[in-house]
């Protein structure tokens, strides 16, 4: 038998974590959850209000509609990312001195804070002066995203997609190179097809960062505020009104605190529960 | 005629991978490029599937010039050390993929996957998947694969080096016999001189891109033409040591000198280098060519029931593996025994004399 040796000073090594823990997460949240319950008229005097705010919530036409459209949103943006960021991560070279070069290229747009990606894709797409804008009704569309909801959403999915595909090509590209290439050389002696190569190897081995890569995406996307508010400020009317966007300006722009933090939890456990069903349905098969 | 290559030489950038080379390797029979890491053997078995193009030179295969055939359209196998198998696929269509591509009758795959997985002894796995198998189960698939294609000519790149050491004798014990029936050409890249000799058939010794011998294992192994090619097929390293001949006696250093055998007596005067294999310098003397040799211990390896001593002699570091455990010391005088009569005798070119 080992005897197990018991130091309670080990506590004191975890203190400082369970500190910043609680004043970073678990105090905001629960601050949350006490606002969810209660209505206030001001004066620091607050009643009782049980699960109304959440009822009124899940019943509020207007959540149901920004749900809607940050569903859209995600749906859109992962549709696109996804196989654009593997075909660009295909596409790049596997040695030689390019590699650093398109790596760098890779990261610049994730380098640039968020607020400044919105005030660019601003200023680029304005119709009378911006490079995009102007281009764009120079081809003879009529563009003008700060009025048209088909224009502003066509700004905001390219904005996403500029910024982050990025992300998801470093992903799969790290997938890729640790593929050893005795495996292209069995399929090439095969004789595989390029398209039997890439879904019989080069896919199945990129699962995993694959899998991450989708999942980082869905959560950032569905809580993606600052490029959208930057760009365009929700409109034009609600069109690009995603639910964060939502939540500050009912918490924010009305002071209703009750039914902002109710909506604070029902965001939250959305955005739980459907990253808890994405990495169940795509880790299943790993598990057989 | 198999597989054969004319004059080839290979260079990627400014590094020659090999050098001119011309091997014509038996048909039908288990061919082994041994040599180190970097030695070359991979290249060689690249050119020899198609997955490179030689520099110069042709590469000729059953009679016909191959030189710039895709691989796709050969006849060839290879199975890699790592192992190399399609992750989603069962073990049944890992094994038929070859198969599946030359579209074949779903009948006659069925037929000759199961055959190959009783040979390999797999049967019960087939219908699982890859990941999980162990290492030697899986390597058993790539190998089937291999097997299944009934290939002319399968190129084996170290297959063995990444299996424990129970099931690495275990496949090894099994692959010449394998491959035998099948009737097609086997070159198997190896690092380990013991793996050469256990698989038997031909060897080709190589060393920095150029083959130094070839020839039926066991002669290449007792009759090394030169000097790099025993240090090639020799594991622990052989030794070597400078002697001079003056008329009926070789000298050694000025403390050991021994009689001229009857092959040597008409060689001239002068200096030659010997190599010797660790057993043939032991702590007992073997027979009256035995000759006296003192020395230094500088390490003392004991495994089981052999004793491996590096010892200093002058400016020699000799490597010597005896029977029994004996334990010297770092600094003991220690004195062995050479067996002149095993020797290998180069001359000032390192040519087998």
């Amino acid at each position: 038998m080992i005897d197990k040796t018991t130091n309670q000073k080990a506590w004191f090594l975890v203190l400082p974590v369970v500190v910043l823990v609680a004043f970073n997460a678990l105090i905001p949240l629960m601050t949350v959850v006490n606002y969810s319950v209660q209505e206030t008229f001001g004066n620091n005097v607050f009643f009782f209000e049980g699960v109304k705010w959440f009822e009124q919530i899940l019943h509020s036409e207007r959540f149901h509609a920004s749900l809607l459209r940050q569903l859209s949103f995600t749906g859109i943006i992962l549709l696109i990312e996804v196989p654009l960021g593997v075909a660009i991560a295909l596409a790049m070279p596997k040695k030689g001195p390019w590699v650093s070069v398109c790596l760098v290229l890779m990261a610049l747009p994730l380098l640039i804070p968020w607020n400044v990606v919105g005030a660019m894709w601003n200023i680029f797409a304005l119709p009378e002066i911006g490079l995009l804008g102007k281009m764009i009704n120079g081809l003879g569309f009529d563009y003008n995203f700060t009025q048209q909801p088909l224009a502003a959403w066509f700004t905001t999915i390219l904005m996403d997609v500029w910024h982050w595909t990025s992300l998801v090509v470093l992903l799969a590209y790290a997938g890729l190179s640790s593929i050893p290439d005795a495996y292209y050389q069995a399929a090439r002696i095969d004789g595989a097809s390029a398209w039997s190569v890439f879904r019989y190897i080069q896919l199945p081995k990129m699962k995993r960062v694959l899998t991450i890569a989708i999942l980082l995406r869905f959560m950032d996307s569905f809580m993606i505020y600052t490029e959208p508010f930057v760009l365009t400020g929700g409109g034009p009317g609600n069109t690009t009104t995603f639910l964060s966007i939502d939540l500050v300006k009912i918490a924010l722009g009305q002071f209703d605190l009750g039914p902002a933090a109710a909506m604070s939890l029902i965001y939250f456990l959305i955005i739980l529960l459907l990253s808890w069903i994405f990495y169940t349905l795509m880790m299943r098969n790993e598990e057989k | 005629m198999a597989i054969e290559l004319k004059e080839v030489t290979k260079v990627v950038g400014i590094d020659t991978h090999i050098h001119e080379t011309s091997i014509k390797l038996e048909e039908g029979r288990f061919n082994i490029l041994l040599g180190t890491t970097l030695s070359g053997k991979t290249t060689l078995l690249r050119l020899m599937a198609g997955l490179e193009r030689p520099t110069k030179g042709e590469i000729w295969f059953k009679g016909a010039n191959v030189t710039g055939v895709p691989v796709q359209k050969r006849k060839v196998a290879m199975v890699y050390q790592q192992f190399i198998n399609y992750p989603n696929f069962t073990v049944y269509d890992n094994i038929a993929s070859p198969l599946k591509v030359i579209r074949l009758p779903k009948k006659e795959i069925e037929a000759r996957v199961h055959k190959v997985a009783e040979l390999l002894k797999i049967t019960p796995m087939l219908k699982r998947m890859p990941s999980e198998l162990s290492g030697g189960q899986q390597q058993r698939t790539a190998l089937a694969r291999a097997l299944v294609k009934e290939s002319d000519l399968v190129l084996l790149d170290e297959p063995l080096a990444d299996l424990d050491y129970k099931l690495r004798e275990e496949l090894r014990e099994e692959l010449p016999k394998l491959f035998h029936d099948s009737g097609a050409t086997v070159v198997y890249a190896t690092t380990e001189p013991a793996e050469a000799l256990l698989l038997g058939g031909y060897t080709a010794t190589l060393h920095e891109g150029r083959v130094t011998q070839y020839g039926p294992t066991p002669s290449v192994y007792r009759i090394p033409q030169d000097l790099l090619s025993a240090r090639v097929f020799s594991d622990p390293p052989i030794n070597t040591a400078s002697i001079t001949k003056r008329g009926e006696k070789f000298h050694y250093n000025e403390t050991a000198s021994w009689n001229v055998s009857e092959r040597y007596k008409a060689l001239p005067d002068g200096p030659y280098t010997i190599g010797f294999r660790p057993h043939h310098i032991t702590l007992e003397p073997d027979n009256d060519e035995s000759i006296s040799v003192k020395g230094t211990v500088v390490v003392t390896e004991i495994s089981g029931s052999e004793s491996v001593i590096h010892m200093s002699v002058g400016h020699d570091t000799w490597v010597s593996l005896s029977h029994g455990i004996h334990p010297f010391k770092r600094g003991d005088a220690v004195e062995l025994y050479l067996q002149t009569d095993h020797c290998f005798y180069f001359d000032a070119n390192e040519r087998f004399i």
